[in-house]
């Protein structure tokens, strides 16, 4: 497994002024971000933030009305066979045939993937105790899971993009599929995007986040590195929003006091800062919830380049 | 095997949590100079987490000198620590067991303790500066 090295190595994922079109209106317009190879990746945001749509663009099943999507390094265009191969699917709800036995959607799998490793399915199978000829209908709703992702895994694909995986599983199930998911990171150098609804999970799964809203990325980088450069501020209500230090993503006012999350940084803040406030580190959720909370006037305007100025060398930069 | 636990209200990143554990389990010598630690596989999927986030926390443990790598065999612990022998562990334990039953019952809340200790500890050092 790697952990994103700098260096000369390609991200597994790349997309560039990417937009996509409904008639009048984006689905996603300018999206520019991101995923280096080896990273499990959360893609955030709310309903009808665009993530099908980014997520279908990746994968070849939409064509992009403008922007490029290229996947390690080779551009993906839809419906072509060779950017199908490239990228390994998880449906939503896990869409298999019920009447079909699991060696059935083997079967097909084989039938429609080149590089279909059947040695790998059936082993995984042994490995959780799925027998070969159980019926799909038959299948418990983890088991199902384990189905999907066994066949996106099978076709040898090095990215595999996951669209809300758990979110139809019980508490265990999800667990022991995410156990999974962790323990293949580990071994196989895959890069996983996952989407999700459940943000207070992902931050023990994900090293690299996207926040989407409003057809915009919002955030995109190593989650370390931008829980980082965020503060929450505690600060005297009648603060205006000029002195506070960096760009506010999200503020709420009480009587007395205001409550902000601020991009900033150390320096910035021990210079502007003020005796009486009080700075505290975000956690994950704050800073995921302070950016779906953005108004989107603001998340269009905002912050052009927030992956842009990522410190340290195990980071790459997005170039906007 | 050591096994490392994961704490999702601390607060405390992740990786952290794992760095903190190491330090801690060689000070109280469930640890020592030799022992393995699990690969990143396995702490990945035994606690669920990110194997981006082990491999951090073993880079900073070899950072601190208290873990190397070894190609091939995995990661194993370096540094020597002269533990406190388990004789005096103990004796300091029941000192504390008794001193907190005692503000338990003066009707000290946690919250009130830890600030206690912190505050008394602070006060010590600073007589000693």
């Amino acid at each position: 497994m790697a952990e994103h090295d700098a260096g000369s190595s390609v991200p597994a994922l790349r997309t560039e002024r990417l937009g996509r079109r409904y008639g009048k209106a984006w689905g996603l317009r300018d999206c520019t971000l991101e995923v280096p190879d080896g990273a499990v990746a959360a893609l955030v945001g709310p309903n009808g933030a665009g993530k099908t749509t980014l997520l279908e663009m990746i994968i070849g099943l939409l064509a992009p009305t403008e922007g490029d999507v290229s996947v390690f390094g080779e551009t993906s265009r839809a419906d072509t066979a060779q950017s199908l191969a490239r990228v390994g699917y998880v449906a939503q709800d896990h869409p298999l045939y019920r009447d079909f036995s699991v060696a059935d959607m083997f079967h097909l799998g084989r039938a429609m993937n080149p590089s279909w490793d059947q040695k790998l399915a059936t082993a995984r199978m042994d490995a959780l105790d799925i027998p070969l000829n159980r019926k799909v209908r038959r299948l418990s709703g983890g088991q199902k899971a384990q189905i999907s992702l066994t066949m996106a895994l099978a076709k040898r694909a090095p990215l595999l993009v996951l669209d809300e995986p758990v979110s139809s599983l019980d508490p265990v199930a999800r667990l022991e599929f995410m156990r999974d998911v962790m323990a293949l990171a580990a071994d196989n150098a895959l890069t996983f995007l996952i989407s999700s609804h459940v943000v207070s999970e992902l931050e023990r799964f994900c090293d690299w986040l996207i926040v989407l809203a409003h057809g915009r990325v919002q955030l995109a980088g190593p989650a370390d590195d931008l829980l980082a450069a965020h503060r929450l501020l505690t600060v005297p209500r009648a603060t205006q929003d000029t002195e506070l230090p960096g760009l506010i993503i999200h503020r709420s006012d009480s009587d007395r006091h205001s409550t902000a999350l601020v991009r900033t940084d150390p320096v910035r803040l021990a210079v502007q800062g003020q005796a009486g406030w009080q700075a505290d580190p975000v956690s994950f959720e704050q800073l995921v919830m302070g950016y779906l909370q953005r108004p989107a006037t603001a998340a269009t305007t905002g912050d052009p380049a927030p992956a842009a100025q990522r410190p340290g060398p195990s980071t790459k930069a997005v170039t906007p | 095997m050591f096994r490392f636990r994961l704490d999702g209200s601390s607060g405390v990143p992740p990786y952290l949590q794992l760095v903190h554990q190491v330090r801690q389990s060689l000070l109280l010598g469930y640890l020592q100079e030799g022992d393995r630690l699990p690969t990143v596989k396995d702490v990945a999927a035994d606690l669920v987490i990110n194997p981006n986030t082990v491999v951090k926390a073993y880079r900073q443990l070899e950072h601190e000198g208290l873990a190397g790598g070894r190609p091939g065999q995995g990661t194993f612990i370096t540094a020597s620590s002269a533990p406190v022998p388990p004789e005096a562990q103990e004796n300091l334990r029941a000192s504390l067991e008794a001193w907190l039953r005692a503000a338990e019952e003066a009707g000290m809340s946690d919250d009130a303790v830890t600030a206690l200790i912190a505050a008394a500890r602070y006060d010590m050092r600073k007589e000693r500066v």
